[in-house]
């Protein structure tokens, strides 16, 4: 199988999302992927150069400099037609999510989202994929090639660093690129913490944190101590408290970092469905029967107002 | 300007799912079935739109099975002025069903095509992508703002970076998310009053299209299950704990 993965770029850089998509080919097709990259005068492509892709494709196009679908969609297509790609590979994110549909759509290809698992069986492709707000685990035989496929980035993790260092070449952009769709503005950032799907700690708040000075004050000041990532229940966005990019859920992030902790989140299956598979998971709430209880690896029953500001504190003394 | 909206129906977002005893499909006994929530939401958008004037007829189109008729019943009890169906029993896979919606689309020639983002069964999030590709069109997917200008349509979308706000000319196809809006309850003289307007059933053939689905379930099953841990007494105990025994901080 020879695959071509898809960097995730904000048009200007290379985002560490990427990562799971190589780990991913990686174990698929050790000697046989090649990662393209799109942009505009695109920094940090060397970061992807270690981990023993055949070559690592770069096109800089000025009306490529920022994320739009409709534009990089053709120069995916392109490359994985000239490459005779089997594969066309993203780690899952809104990006990929947005682009690489498209591409298949471009191709008539068929497509699988978010995937835990590839197997290859009587000559068909046989992949696992939560279904039904990962409540269910469903497994679908695919024919057909190329296959268009994004991988779910907790279940394929960080690649392995490889010896020789993959060739940077600059690649053409396609004569035509669509200019219909124009990017005007991007409101957010995570202020300087860890990205949330990389996070290795992430620490979530609910509704109950009542507004948004007082969600960050808490649930901030306790990832902070953590050097963690901040997360929300969708009750929390809603109501204002939290930031939509914040928000772990069905319609959100799926984050699996090494500790999850869940302060004054009942658990609703929306939420579970972005977290479950998170190592270890602590809850911190005052309802003893909140279904969160049921996956937590520890349950801590108080109310948070107290005990949150001392864990933070506990933990910035055991650090320094 | 008319707008046209697919619906699909789905199990209802609060029924227990569960897969099946041969483990092939989830148990559909007794289920509940419902419009795609995401779906509702781009119905409602595409309703205020038109009682906002910017659209002048909302049509729905759902494909499946002759079932679906609820559905397109409870979307023009929403609002919308007529419904289409494309019946047809196979399973279908993404591409399919982008390939039928877009025959659908060259026919009735809307101004702008809004759908859900995904359908909360599969979860796949992929038809409007396709659509959009297959016609030709620019996208805006995961929309939670929409602004109609100057034969355009400037949309806030929900990225993992943030709200990100793009412009595409008309027409467009545009997915909804969550926070597009807050789909309405169909009123009982909505309901009365669907009962009256057109639902249109056709086949894909009557659209020429031919269709075979590459991607299929073949089966479905629990998750592994997580237990429940222990409870601990006191901050003092949970940091212990996640130092000695989990070993995480």
């Amino acid at each position: 199988m020879k695959i071509l993965i898809v960097a995730e770029t904000d048009g200007g850089r290379i985002s560490e999302k990427t990562l799971p998509a190589i780990a991913f080919a990686q174990q698929k097709a050790p000697d046989n992927f090649t990662i393209l990259t799109i942009g505009d005068n695109l920094q940090g492509v060397e970061s992807l150069t270690n981990y023993g892709a055949q070559a690592v494709l770069t096109v800089n196009h000025p009306a490529l400099a920022k994320p739009l679908a409709e534009r990089y969609a053709p120069v995916v297509a392109h490359y994985a037609q000239q490459l005779g790609a089997d594969a066309i590979v993203a780690t899952t994110t809104t990006f990929s999510r947005d682009l690489l549909a498209r591409v298949a759509g471009l191709l008539d290809a068929p497509m699988l989202s978010d995937i835990i698992a590839l197997e290859s069986a009587h000559g068909k492709l046989v992949a696992k994929r939560p279904i039904y707000s990962a409540n269910l685990i469903g497994t679908f035989e695919v024919e057909g090639s190329p296959v268009v496929m994004t991988v779910r980035g907790p279940a394929w993790g960080k690649p392995e660093p490889q010896g020789a260092p993959s060739p940077v070449q600059n690649a053409e952009a396609p004569a035509s690129i669509p200019t219909r769709s124009e990017w005007l503005s991007l409101q957010g950032g995570s202020g300087g913490r860890p990205d949330l799907t990389q996070a290795r700690v992430v620490v979530s708040g609910g509704r109950p944190l009542k507004d948004p000075e007082t969600f960050e004050k808490y649930i901030g000041g306790l990832a902070d101590a953590l050097g963690g990532a901040v997360g929300a229940t969708r009750a929390a966005v809603d109501a204002g408290i939290a930031p939509n990019e914040l928000q772990v859920g069905q319609t959100g992030k799926t984050v699996a970092p090494e500790l999850y902790i869940a302060v004054a989140v009942s658990g609703s299956v929306q939420h579970l469905a972005g977290m479950k598979d998170s190592k270890v998971i602590v809850a911190i709430n005052t309802d003893p029967e909140a279904p969160i209880f049921q996956i937590a690896d520890y349950g801590l029953v108080a109310d948070l107002y107290q005990v949150v500001p001392e864990l933070t504190e506990l933990l910035k003394n055991s650090r320094g | 300007m008319k707008v046209l909206v697919s619906v699909k129906r789905v199990p209802d977002p609060y029924a227990k799912i569960s897969p099946n005893a041969a483990g092939t499909d989830i148990n559909r006994d007794g289920l509940q079935m419902a419009v795609n929530p995401f779906d509702e939401i781009a119905l409602e958008e595409a309703i205020r739109l038109k009682e906002a004037g910017h659209a002048t007829e909302v049509v729905a189109v759902s494909i499946g099975g002759a079932e679906c008729q609820e559905q397109l019943r409870t979307a023009l009890a929403m609002g919308a002025d007529r419904a289409i169906l494309v019946q047809i029993d196979e399973p279908l896979d993404a591409p399919s069903v982008a390939k039928i919606l877009a025959a659908v689309f060259r026919r009735e020639q809307p101004s702008l095509m809004l759908m859900g983002k995904q359908a909360i069964d599969m979860d796949e999030n992929q038809v409007g992508q396709m659509l959009a590709a297959m016609l030709d069109l620019p996208q805006a997917t995961f929309a939670s703002k929409i602004t109609l200008e100057n034969g355009g349509a400037t949309v806030e979308r929900e990225t993992d970076n943030g709200i990100e706000t793009i412009r595409v000319p008309l027409p467009a196809i545009i997915t909804a998310d969550l926070r597009l809006n807050e789909p309405r309850y169909v009123a009982l003289t909505g309901i009365v009053r669907a009962r009256s307007k057109p639902l249109e059933t056709i086949t894909p053939a009557d659209l020429g299209v031919q269709t075979r689905a590459r991607v299929r379930l073949t089966q479905v099953e629990a998750p592994p299950a997580r237990k429940a841990g222990k409870r601990v007494s006191d901050v003092h105990e949970l940091v212990r704990l996640l130092r000695e025994e989990a070993r995480v901080i």
